[in-house]
């Protein structure tokens, strides 16, 4: 399980910070969401679920529970998500009024000036 | 429990709700907005009162023991930072009250600074990495709707720059806390300091210490990471370049000086050759980039940059002397800068443009103004009595008591080009004769000095009350540095694993 999320998680990082390089707004914000995912994903394999086989939960005995995942990665890949989601819609709408402004969706002839 | 540590993130989020559903009236949004403000600067005051004479204070959020809820922590650094930000955020209230023009009050102008307010103040409160996470988002996403609220060519296409490369910091800032959750098994921060003292695998922690230096770096526009400063700052009205002079740099450094002094000293000792390196890095970039503009906030803007490589300095000295004059360098270039910005936003004001080829001959026009430019230059520059003085000659004797001459004698040397940077601002705004027929131009509304007027006298009084101030920051060095003090504070005197393993058997 974890080798497959390595190499998942692997493949995000690397295609978004490709897309990242890239001159074209568009392909810019498509590399910005690709590594927001890449991120959940590798909170994702920090949870104890994953990597310790056990939750950091334990009932009113003291007793770890069977079969319960790690809740605190899922919290903070649900904060991550909502707020990467947030920001993805203010990035779009800003990248669409930068292009009715400047006529242009490539970084290097996008300038303030002129 | 201190319970009043939540009021300073409750009034301005309700105001700010308040002051968008009220949003017709003008009047009501502006006094609301300046009620929130006045509330967090007087809150501030008395915090820092309280934690300077009987030490730190913290609750614990909906009373969860620490380190299973998220913890509110000040101590002398967050009060003073909160105490600056709440000033800072008044004084460009009082600005912006003065100078804005209407339309964009009507796009939730006062909304989104109290917006900002509240997530800087949650960032200098939080005990917790990934609660600090959501409220660099919070400030972030409040200064994404300010920087590009009036739309222009220059906003939009700065803007998107400083959009992408801070959510690249953000990017590198969540995962620096997944990998340290994944290692620690806890997000709490006196509890990871107290974890990682002892745990096994030290490669790890630098692995995640060089991720956070790299976030934070960004936020605080450390060299090679601050492109996004100087094209963003200049371009919306001058009310909000000094607002975010004042606060977007400095909670990048807040952040460096809590995760490095407080949470990974192991980490401050590794990493402090780079931290220093990137720091003399910082301020030579940045005091090349100043004198090279032509434009006056654009030089101002590159000389903030210049000074983050002397606070970052502070933080590389890895002591408490550094951290303490760092922290009291950031706290006299908070004010004075944001003076400046004012003075600046006031000069292009009767002249009509920013292009310094274009001005000229405002000592004679405006007498006043070309005054308190005058004294916050040499406030910049660092000549006594004025703050900048002591910020420089505290961190001086900390670099050249630990034996770091040389980053010490570049400091002095780039202090020498900050002020012939400035000093070109004087030259070509104030001193030369006017380029073009100045007849038609409008005159200044000594009201909109005020502000300025402020913040100068308040780097004199800094400057000549010097000793408590030095003391004040000395305090708050030596509490960044002691972790098991924090972890007390936060978690009770057996330490936070103490806390967990009861409840585990």
């Amino acid at each position: 399980m974890i080798l497959i999320l390595a190499i998942t998680i692997g493949c995000l990082f690397a295609g978004g910070f490709y897309l990242l390089l890239r001159r074209s707004l568009v392909k810019l914000i498509l590399g910005l969401i690709l590594l927001s995912h890449g991120v959940n994903l590798l909170i994702f394999t920090m949870g104890d679920g994953v990597r310790r086989g056990a939750p950091p939960i334990v009932d009113k005995n003291g007793v770890a529970p069977f079969n319960v995942a790690d809740p605190v990665v899922q919290a903070l890949i649900l904060t991550a998500i909502v707020i990467s989601f947030g920001l993805t819609a203010f990035i779009l709408t800003l990248a669409y009024r930068a292009n009715q402004v400047t006529g242009s969706d490539d970084l290097d002839t996008m300038q303030g000036e002129g | 429990m201190a319970n009043h540590l939540f009021l300073p993130l409750v009034v301005p989020l309700i105001s700010a709700a308040l002051s968008v559903l009220l949003g017709r009236w003008r009047f009501v949004t502006r006094s609301i907005t300046l009620a929130a403000a006045l509330f967090n600067l007087g809150y501030s005051g008395w915090l820092l009162w309280l934690v300077s004479s009987t030490g730190r204070q913290v609750t614990q959020a909906s009373a969860w023991a620490a380190p299973f809820g998220i913890t509110l922590l000040a101590d002398v650094m967050s009060a003073v930072m909160l105490f600056l930000a709440a000033l800072l955020m008044f004084c460009t209230i009082i600005y912006s009250l003065l100078t804005m023009e209407p339309e964009y009050e009507q796009f939730f102008y006062y909304p989104l600074l109290l917006l900002l307010l509240l997530g800087v103040s949650g960032a200098f409160l939080t005990g917790d990495l990934f609660n600090l996470y959501v409220w660099f988002e919070v400030l972030l996403i409040s200064s994404f709707g300010l920087v590009t609220l009036g739309s222009s060519r220059a906003q939009l296409t700065g803007g998107l720059k400083y959009v992408v490369l801070n959510l690249m910091g953000s990017t590198m800032f969540l995962i620096g806390s997944g990998l340290i959750y994944g290692l620690a098994g806890t997000l709490n921060m006196a509890h990871i300091g107290e974890r990682l003292i002892t745990q096994s695998e030290p490669g790890l922690t630098t692995v995640i210490a060089t991720l956070f230096l790299f976030a934070f770096g960004s936020k605080a526009a450390l060299a090679p990471l601050f492109f996004w400063l100087p094209e963003s700052y200049p371009t919306p009205p001058p009310a909000v370049s000094a607002i975010f002079s004042a606060l977007m740099t400095k909670v990048g450094v807040y952040a460096l000086y809590r995760v490095f002094g407080t949470v990974l000293p192991g980490e401050l000792v590794r990493l402090a050759p780079l931290i220093l390196a990137l720091g003399g890095l910082t301020m030579v970039l940045g005091v090349l980039g100043a004198l090279t503009q032509t434009e006056i906030r654009r030089v101002l803007s590159f000389t903030i940059i210049s000074e983050i490589g002397f606070v970052a300095m502070g933080l590389g000295f890895a002591s408490a002397a550094g951290l303490a004059a760092g922290l009291l360098f950031t706290a006299h270039m908070m004010i004075v800068k944001t003076a400046l910005f004012f003075l600046a936003g006031a000069a292009e004001r009767v002249s009509g443009t920013g292009d310094m080829r274009r001005m000229g001959g405002l000592a004679r026009r405006e007498p006043a103004l070309a005054t308190l430019w005058f004294l916050g230059m040499v406030a910049l520059a660092g000549i006594p009595p004025m703050s900048g003085f002591f910020g420089k000659l505290a961190l001086l004797q900390a670099g050249v008591s630990q034996g770091h001459y040389l980053i010490s004698g570049l400091a002095v040397l780039v202090s020498l080009f900050i002020f012939l940077a400035i000093l070109k601002i004087w030259h070509e705004v104030f001193w030369k004769k006017p380029v073009e027929d100045q007849s038609q131009m409008p005159r200044l509304a000594p009201a909109i000095l005020i502000p300025g007027a402020l913040l100068v006298i308040l780097s004199v009084v800094i400057g000549i009350s010097a000793g408590p101030v030095a003391e004040l920051s000395t305090q708050a060095g030596t509490q960044i540095l002691d972790l098991p003090g924090y972890i007390e504070a936060t978690c009770g005197p057996a330490g936070c694993d103490a806390v967990t393993s009861r409840l585990i058997k």
